[in-house]
């Protein structure tokens, strides 16, 4: 039986978490993923190890919730202080098999837009901060794993401004471009989840607060659902302890994204 | 003029400097740096820049820049011209700049509009295997100002925590500023010349400066000050209220004492006391 009143983020967290296999070496970035190697590390994961791309490497979880990569908390027991360059050296190598990253826009390729809304870059309509270390993820970890809010404007067509590469047009692209690896793995909203197959976004579950039918009318392509749809596995009750203990008063968890 | 700064990304931004650059109207700027966590969006907010070059620019962890967007969005208070970089990006330029090297090769953001948009990229193929590269030039700051923990009187500076870009920036740049939490004996930075991320030879100026990153944290002395970084992002939603801000937390401090002393009890609650390292015997 799930436990009650549990949050979008919530969800998304517990599934990301379920992304990270034992072992491997993730770029974690911030905001829900953050918690989601928490919860890994602490359930099926424990010899994951996080990286920051501010230079930094754990392999146990920071004792206290993290606002930014950079508090101090993040640093206490690390086993590597370094520089961004020697991290973002590990990734272009191929040495980071997974990492998360997050979007204003995404389309059907997994491509992703933090940067601008609007045609012209040097007018935009609405700018965004841009890609810190996104697009690097995006470009060169083996395995991309996507958090986003779910909303019609958000899940587009086409996106304004590719900040950081899924598939491009579609299969085969990355290797056109050259690119020696990589790309989006998963999408993970606040209404499903989506695997992509071919290049292209497929629906596999949605959430217990959502429906097919919902994210139909939330997604602004064409919506490919695949055969064994589901209901997302909601998280365990160990799984919501951890992340409650993690994040008290829902920080990261319940601003709505 | 040219200025790196916020190059260990979230940590160690010398804010001190940023709102003496606003105090002292200091106009036509050129921003170089990865995150830099509101410390650009203030002084794009105040007029001081012409051009950022950048990874990203906002509020870490309360969401968009509302002065970058006033800026890029209506021309508020003036234009600015922006090089989108990507972090990995902004540290090769940056090397290249401390290796005296014309750029640096790199397979990151091949194939997104960031190499596109940003003019100073140049698409190529690596003469050794003919994979797809992409070139980025030197970035050699005119200045790169540093906040660390201790420096001696000749600038030999030791920072702990993330070094993100900084020892790059520094080595790229024409000239360093140090502002260290503690101004320290020598014999104290030779004790553990490991820790130290920029010789006192690149250095043109130190200033001891307690406090000078908040509301940015500084490993083992403070911690960063969330809320602060949460109310500016609810102050300056409009410009006035950006200017109401910065009446209230830079024209309104005629130094950073100053503006430490406003902060009252909220400052020392951010005092962190840290955990020692381990010996290590020279």
């Amino acid at each position: 039986m799930a436990p009650v009143d549990v949050s979008p983020g919530e969800v998304m967290v517990a599934q990301a978490a379920r992304e990270i296999q034992d072992g491997e070496r993730v770029f974690v970035g911030m905001r829900l993923p953050l918690i989601a190697f928490v919860v890994a590390k602490r359930t099926h994961a424990p010899n994951a190890v996080g990286l920051f791309e501010l230079g930094i490497v754990r392999d146990q979880p920071a004792r206290e919730l993290l606002y930014t990569m950079g508090d101090p908390p993040n640093v206490a027991g690390a086993v590597w202080c370094a520089r961004t360059i020697d991290l973002m050296g590990l990734l272009q190598r191929g040495d980071v098999d997974a990492g998360f990253i997050g979007g204003a826009e995404i389309d059907r390729h997994g491509n992703l837009n933090t940067t601008v809304i609007g045609e012209d870059r040097t007018h935009p309509s609405v700018q965004l901060p841009g890609s810190g270390g996104g697009a690097d993820i995006a470009s060169l970890a083996h395995r991309l794993i996507v958090i986003m809010a779910h909303d019609r404007r958000r899940l587009r067509e086409r996106v304004d401004f590719i900040t950081s590469p899924g598939y491009g047009d579609g299969p085969g692209w990355r290797d056109r471009v050259g690119f020696p690896r990589g790309g989006p793995a998963v999408l993970i909203t606040t209404l499903g989840v989506f695997r992509f197959v071919g290049g292209e976004a497929v629906l596999r579950s949605y959430h217990t607060h959502s429906s097919v039918a919902d994210i139909r009318e939330q997604t602004g392509w064409e919506l490919r659902v695949a055969d064994d749809v589901h209901q997302t596995e909601p998280p365990s009750a160990d799984v919501l302890a951890i992340v409650r203990e993690y994040d008290p008063e829902g920080f990261w968890t319940r601003r709505g994204e | 003029m040219s200025i790196a700064l916020g190059c260990s990304l979230e940590p160690a931004i010398p804010f001190a400097f940023v709102h003496e650059l606003i105090r002292q109207r200091r106009r036509e700027l050129e921003l170089i740096g990865p995150i830099s966590d509101i410390a650009f969006d203030m002084l794009i907010g105040a007029g001081c820049v012409r051009r950022v070059t950048a990874a990203w620019i906002g509020n870490v962890s309360a969401g968009l820049a509302h002065c970058y967007r006033r800026a890029m969005e209506h021309g508020v208070p003036n234009r600015i011209e922006v090089r989108d970089h990507t972090n990995f990006t902004l540290a090769q330029a940056l090397l290249a700049g401390a290796l005296g090297a014309p750029y640096l090769p790199t397979r990151t953001i091949i194939g997104s509009d960031i190499a596109r948009a940003n003019p100073t990229f140049v698409p190529s193929t690596s003469p050794f295997d003919g994979t797809p590269l992409l070139l980025v030039p030197a970035i050699t700051p005119d200045l790169t100002v540093l906040a660390v923990q201790r420096a001696d009187g000749d600038g030999n500076a030791h920072l702990w925590g993330p070094w993100g870009v900084a020892q790059e920036a520094a080595l790229a740049a024409g000239a360093v500023v140090i502002l260290a939490d503690q101004v320290v004996a020598r014999d104290v930075i030779a004790s553990d010349p490991n820790r130290t991320i920029v010789p006192g030879t690149k250095v043109v100026a130190v200033v001891e400066a307690p406090g000078a990153c908040h509301p940015s944290p500084l490993q083992g002395r403070y911690a960063r000050d969330h809320e602060f970084f949460h109310e500016y992002h609810r102050a300056t939603r409009t410009a006035e209220g950006f200017a109401g801000w910065l009446a209230d937390w830079v024209d309104g401090t005629p130094d950073h004492a100053a503006y430490l002393a406003r902060l009252g009890e909220r400052w020392p609650a951010l005092r962190l006391t840290g955990t020692p390292a381990a010996e290590a015997r020279f």
